[in-house]
């Protein structure tokens, strides 16, 4: 009975906070749009008893699905964001990759300090530090300024509201997602491994490609799934950062949500991405398992 | 000596393949090499013995070009290896951790020296093939090192580190994760490989057991400083310093004044005075030990004849071994002499116990004069 518990908890956990959420946000998906509170038709009445239940379950439809097909902002967002997301995944490991290996090729007694400066910006809460890319970033930004001062441009560049700036906002936001697992590979890295490889014959650069990438391997698939899977369908950096020609589904799902009121397609998109989002998702669960086999 | 040993050290004619010639390595304030220089002869099974620190692996990695003498010079084949990277030479290392490369298969694994060199595809699958017989291990070729047991893993790195035919190879401690078992087996295929294939070793080892049964010449080392370099026989026979002696299997030291005789001497301790024949001169009342070994020391009931050294003493302790049992015999002075005899009659029927008075002797020629 307690090992049944045991074992109960986080499914019951799951239940309560994912299956039941995600049966309401189907149901509304599957229901009409309706001017009332909530506004959303049919709403179960249990008072008209079994032939309430009936009625109920005959209203639902697919339609806003059909609706999602026909309308082509909406697969153009999915896209988009997509898109944006596997740029940004690219950009977050070319830039987080030199970093993670500075790290553990550092003094060891440097470690702790440089994992620490990853982790600092979490301090700061998340809104704060993408507002203070705006500052950077705008016309009369510190960045225009300083380009103008050392006279490399003679106008400011537009630079907020730009693809540009939600790219920068959201490698700078990841950027710690892809260091730490990439860090902790290579820090296990037995550095007898890359002498035994110059010992067969490789040069310097020679060992790099062949020992230490394939070895950092699974850091680099769970940093980058760590970057890919958040970003798909983040919503605050496109919204503060870019302009009216970024879009993404995340942006898309608040204005239907919100602006138009209509939570029964906003929750048809929430669903799609979500069928999305299980893909890498399973990938990513399998990228762990693998490493945990190898390492067992 | 018969013209067919093996013995080109004792031969000025012959050309060493490896040359240390007053090489000197520090770390910073730390010398880890002090002034050594050493001549190793092609197809010799060299071993490196010491304590930990002592360095001997120090030694073996500036053979491998991981590290640069700070002084002196080391040449192989003749060739001075100043500025040379370690995949440039002719010498392939076994690590002590086996470095195996985890994300590929044990043929990979051994090919991967060989695909460096640029062998044709072909000529590499041959040489793989023979590797793997080579270290039986045919039934594993597609496993992927965390597959494998320690003496697995042991093999895949010794045929890794040979697959390139390297004129010399270097062994770090390669036994030191194996069970004692596995280790004695593992010595003999050692030796038989290096006779197949005629490489140069040159390996390390706190074991000096390993070393005395693997190699023709060992050297110990320490603290960065070479004490004594030799056959395991001459080493175990002749040590040159009390370090060496004490260092080379169990010993009794027992320090006392000289009196020089011809070709011998006369030794006066605080228990006795005892002779020991020696080839040394020595000063008179200079500070001398003599070192014996346990096993060459007789114990007796009754006072031995004929014999110039002889001592009385008493049992203290008794250390049986099955084969052999180790008498502690505690003399008047306090001194502890151990005595070895070999277990012919059952333990039953064992003439000594402990607290038994008994008289320790041992012949002239038993011990070896150290003046330290």
């Amino acid at each position: 009975m307690r090992k049944f518990a045991l074992i109960g908890t986080p499914y019951l956990w799951l239940f309560l906070f994912f299956l039941v959420p995600f049966g309401i946000v189907m149901k509304i998906a599957l229901s009409d749009i309706a001017l009332s509170i909530p506004p959303y038709d049919p709403k179960l009445d249990m008072s008209a008893g079994w032939q309430g239940i009936k009625d109920f379950f005959v209203a639902l439809d697919f339609e806003n699905f059909v609706w999602l097909t026909g309308d082509d902002l909406y697969w153009k967002a999915y896209l988009s964001s997509l898109k944006i997301a596997l740029i940004s995944t690219v950009l977050a490991l070319i830039v987080g990759f030199p970093i993670a290996y500075a790290m553990a090729n550092s003094a060891p007694h440097w470690r702790p300090t440089l994992m620490m400066l990853i982790i600092l910006p979490f301090w700061t809460s998340f809104l704060i530090r993408v507002y203070a890319w705006i500052g950077i970033l705008s016309k009369e930004g510190y960045l225009n300024q300083f380009l103008l001062a050392t006279g490399l441009i003679s106008e400011p560049l537009q630079m907020l509201n730009t693809q540009f700036a939600v790219y920068v906002g959201i490698v700078y936001t990841y950027l710690p997602f892809m260091v730490l697992p990439i860090y902790a590979t290579l820090e296990r890295l037995d550095e007898s491994l890359l002498e035994a490889a110059e010992d067969l014959g490789c040069t310097r650069i020679q060992a790099f490609w062949l020992v230490t990438i394939p070895l950092a391997k699974p850091g680099m698939i769970a940093g980058c799934f760590l970057v890919f899977i958040p970003v798909i369908g983040e919503f605050v950096i496109p919204s503060l950062l870019g302009g009216s020609d970024t879009l993404m589904i995340g942006k898309v799902l608040w204005e239907e949500f919100f602006s138009n009121r209509d939570w029964p397609v906003a929750s048809a998109v929430a669903i799609i991405l979500l069928l999305i989002l299980i893909i890498p998702i399973v990938l990513f669960q399998r990228n762990e398992q693998k490493q945990r086999e190898l390492e067992g | 000596m018969s013209v067919e040993d093996f013995a080109p050290w004792d031969d000025p004619q012959a050309t060493p393949l490896i040359r240390f010639e007053n090489v000197t390595k520090r770390f910073g304030d730390f010398t880890a090499i002090d002034n050594i220089s050493i001549d190793i002869f092609e197809k010799e099974f060299f071993a490196l013995l010491g304590p930990s620190g002592c360095g001997k692996t120090t030694l073996m990695r500036l053979l491998g070009g991981f590290e640069t003498p700070t002084e002196g010079r080391i040449t192989i084949a003749g060739q001075d290896m100043v500025g040379i990277p370690p995949n440039k030479r002719a010498v392939n290392m076994m690590f002590q951790s086996y470095a195996l490369f985890p994300h590929l298969s044990v043929a990979d694994n051994i090919a991967f020296g060989l695909k460096r060199s640029g062998m044709p595809k072909d000529q590499i699958a041959a040489r793989v093939e023979e590797m793997i017989k080579l270290v039986r291990l045919d039934r594993y070729a597609k496993r992927k090192p965390h597959q494998l047991s320690g003496g697995q893993k042991q093999r895949v790195a010794l045929a890794r580190s040979l697959a390139k035919a390297p004129k010399l190879l270097l062994l770090d401690e390669p036994l030191g994760a194996l069970d004692k078992k596995l280790r004695t087996d593992t010595q003999f295929e050692l030796m038989d490989i290096q006779e197949k294939t005629g490489t140069t070793f040159v390996i390390v080892t706190h074991d000096q057991e390993e070393a005395m049964t693997v190699a023709s010449r060992v050297a110990v080392m320490d603290e960065g400083v070479m004490k004594q370099v030799d056959t395991p026989a001459q080493i175990y026979e002749m040590p040159n310093s009390a370090y060496v002696a004490d260092f080379i299997g169990d010993v009794n030291l027992i320090e006392g004044k000289a009196q020089p005789m011809k070709g011998a001497v006369k030794i006066v301790t605080a228990d006795t005075t005892m002779k020991a024949e020696t080839d040394n001169s020595f000063a008179k009342d200079q500070k001398v030990t003599l070192a014996v070994r346990p096993e060459k020391v007789s114990i007796s009931a009754k006072k031995p004849t004929k014999v110039n050294n002889a001592v009385q003493g008493k049992i203290l302790d008794i250390a049986y071994l099955g084969n052999l049992s180790t008498y502690h015999v505690e003399l008047a002075s306090g001194q502890i002499i151990k005595a070895q005899a070999a277990n012919q009659r059952r333990l039953s029927r064992r003439g000594f116990t402990w607290e038994d008075s008994v008289w320790l002797s041992w012949t002239d020629t038993a011990g070896v004069v150290l003046a330290e």
